[in-house]
């Protein structure tokens, strides 16, 4: 059999903390006792922008950071490359065969990490407008000391995939917004960093655009296989996105799993009211909405089976289902109880 | 004199006096630096004015006219600038132009020289714009003629005198025009920079300086106003130009001489301000 070796971890952020502020220190203890943003901010002046989150990015992995506005996403990404500084706690990204800090890194270290194994792509594109297309993408390896000559394949190379060859030579402000975030990606792609930091890239835009935006950047990963932390405040594009789901609330992060796990089991009431608009027929199998148990029935089904396909069954009179998995029978399935964890994931 | 007006003037502040001490002191101690400076200057105004004498009316205007058009594309602007050209050598007023020519130029080198880097330092740290601010202020409402009296005692009559005066008098339009235009660069370029590895001279450069161009821009043509301005006041201290002229009239009652010179030094404002004026894209 073909086995892979399990996929080596990309970025880690071990037990992160942010604060905006000079005095930190007033505001950590407060922190770890759990107290709100807003209650921090008027006994200490100090702001929360992430408390102690914990996090294993594997290589390839698509991880969304999801969340309301001011729930700390952007900081928490920052803190990647370190636009924002850490207090307390370490970012470690993979450089090479092993894990520097971000956090501890010297500025000479920081800068070879930026201009070779973190790229990132903004929400208000960051382009400079007085640059033309082509030498918006070349930006990381001019900075990297490449000259006009040297870099010339890679960026057209790069404007060729996103579909931008014949505006190489135009001004960004010239193109629509959809365009201008092309470039932004390609910029972000061309460097060849492993590691993609994403804040929003999508949400400026109308939503047409943002679909196809979305289609386009898993086109790409097909073939680029990048480690990507994409930042989304919209359910849809998290789900459709991401590997897997970080679910942050007023500076931490409350849940992380697979979207089919935050649906079948939101951890609390603010991860239920997030996923309450998700279609969980999409996404949650027979094991998810079976009782436990070994009853007999006429009819089994397996496991993995779409919810959506014992619907079918259900509507064309079934009225028990035994549940196996491999074989053996690990549950029950019957038309009242599917329809409960339909309604309520938490009963 | 009431009794309270002569207590308050009892104890004078000792403006006059402190001045006077800095001046002799500075006279005595640092004659050897305004030796150098007016060397340095004079050599630098010679020459500007030299190249200017070399190129002649009609080589400056055509160079002039071709600047504009590589700079404004615009055939209307050539136009102005090639009549503006063409109405001062027809005054009979080329040699005079290029006195005052060459003391602007180099008042521009000295400025954007000085103003440039001193806006990008103020730019970068807070607490200097605090300190340097107030300095500016008091250099744009002293009136010239205060500080026109140590220039000349420490440089003597002539062109550089005049061109002291005329920097300290145009210098603040650049540093303060350079601050903002740095300043305001928007942080998500930046940011972006630094994202992508820009270690802060590489930010400067590629970011923040192209960011900050159409504001140093207009500060050069501030400078150039500025420095227009103070033609007439250099001429008092031995530097001659257009400025003469004004004054030879005003001695003399002479109308023709002052409003000839005049429409000289404004036809000379329109042409720099046409072929440097910064227009939106
Ligand atoms: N540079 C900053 N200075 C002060 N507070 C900040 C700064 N950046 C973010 N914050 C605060 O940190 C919190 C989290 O912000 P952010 O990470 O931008 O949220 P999100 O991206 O989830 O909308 C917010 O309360 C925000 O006001
Ligand atoms: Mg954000």
């Amino acid at each position: 059999m073909n086995t892979r070796p399990p996929p080596r971890t990309a970025v880690e952020f071990d037990r992160v903390s942010i604060v905006f502020g000079d005095r930190p220190d007033l505001a950590l203890p407060l922190m770890d006792q759990g107290r709100t943003r807003s209650d921090i901010q008027s006994a200490t002046a100090q702001i929360l922008g992430v408390h102690d989150c914990t996090l294993s990015v594997a290589e390839g992995e698509i991880l969304v950071l999801m969340g309301l506005s001011g729930s700390g996403k952007s900081t928490l990404l920052r803190g990647v490359n370190g636009l924002n500084p850490v207090v307390r706690g370490e970012v470690r990204v993979r450089d090479g065969d092993h894990m520097t800090s971000i956090t501890n890194a010297d500025p000479a270290t920081l800068r070879r990490l930026r201009l070779s194994n973190i790229a990132m792509v903004f929400q208000q594109f960051g382009l400079l407008p007085w640059r033309s297309v082509r030498e918006n993408v070349g930006l990381g390896l001019e900075l990297a000391g490449q000259s006009p000559a040297q870099r010339t394949v890679a960026v057209d190379a790069q404007l060729a995939l996103v579909n931008l060859s014949q505006w190489a030579d135009r001004k960004v402000g010239e193109l629509s917004g959809g365009m201008q975030q092309r470039v932004g990606l390609a910029r972000a792609f061309v460097t060849n960093a492993p590691i993609l930091l994403m804040d929003e890239p999508f949400s400026a835009l109308d939503p047409l655009i943002r679909a196809h935006l979305q289609d386009e950047l898993l086109e790409l990963q097909k073939s680029l296989h990048r480690t990507i932390i994409f930042v989304s405040h919209d359910l849809d594009e998290a789900f459709k996105l991401g590997n897997r789901i970080a679910l942050m609330d007023g500076g931490r992060i409350v849940q992380c799993g697979t979207a089919r796990e935050i649906i079948a089991n939101p951890v609390s009431d603010y991860v239920a009211d997030f996923v309450a608009h998700m279609n969980p027929m999409a996404v949650l199998t027979a094991r998810d909405v079976m009782q436990p148990g070994d009853d007999a029935a006429p009819q089994s089904v397996d496991a993995e089976t779409p919810v959506l396909q014992i619907m079918e069954m259900i509507r064309d009179g079934a009225t028990t289902l035994a549940v196996t998995d491999g074989g053996a029978r690990i549950g029950t399935l019957t038309p009242a109880h599917v329809m409960g964890r339909l309604v309520n994931p938490r009963g | 004199m009431s009794a309270i007006t002569d207590q308050i003037t009892a104890a004078k502040i000792p403006v006059g006096d402190a001045a006077e001490t800095a001046v002799t002191w500075l006279q005595i101690n640092a004659g050897w630096l305004f030796d150098t400076i007016s060397d340095a200057l004079n050599a630098l105004i010679d020459g500007v004015t030299f190249s200017i004498e070399s190129i002649g009316p009609i080589g400056m205007t055509i160079l002039f006219t071709a600047l504009t058009y590589a700079l404004q594309r615009s055939v209307k602007r050539c136009l102005i600038v090639a009549l503006g050209m063409l109405f001062i050598i027809n005054q009979g007023y080329w040699d005079r132009t290029i006195e005052t020519l060459s003391l602007i130029l180099v008042s521009c080198i000295v400025c954007m020289g000085a103003g440039v880097p001193l806006g990008i330092a103020t730019a970068r740290r807070k607490w200097l714009y605090t300190v340097v601010e107030p300095v500016l202020d008091l250099m744009q409402t002293l009136p010239p003629f205060v500080y026109l009296i140590p220039a000349v005692i420490f440089f003597g009559l002539g062109q550089v005198p005049g061109l002291i005066a005329t920097v300290i008098f145009a210098l603040p339009a650049s540093i303060r025009l350079t601050h903002l235009g740095i300043s305001s660069t928007p942080m998500a370029l930046t940011e972006a920079a630094t994202a992508f590895g820009a270690t802060p001279m590489q930010r400067l450069v590629k970011v923040e300086l192209p960011s900050a161009f159409p504001q140093i821009m207009v500060g050069l043509n501030q400078t150039i106003m500025l420095s227009l301005s103070m033609v007439v006041i250099a001429t008092l201290v031995g530097a001659g130009g257009l400025g003469q002229p004004v004054l030879n009239g005003l001695n003399r009652m002479q109308p023709d001489l002052g409003f000839e010179s005049g429409f000289v030094i404004v036809a000379l404002a329109t042409i720099l301000r046409v072929m440097l004026e910064v227009r939106k894209a």
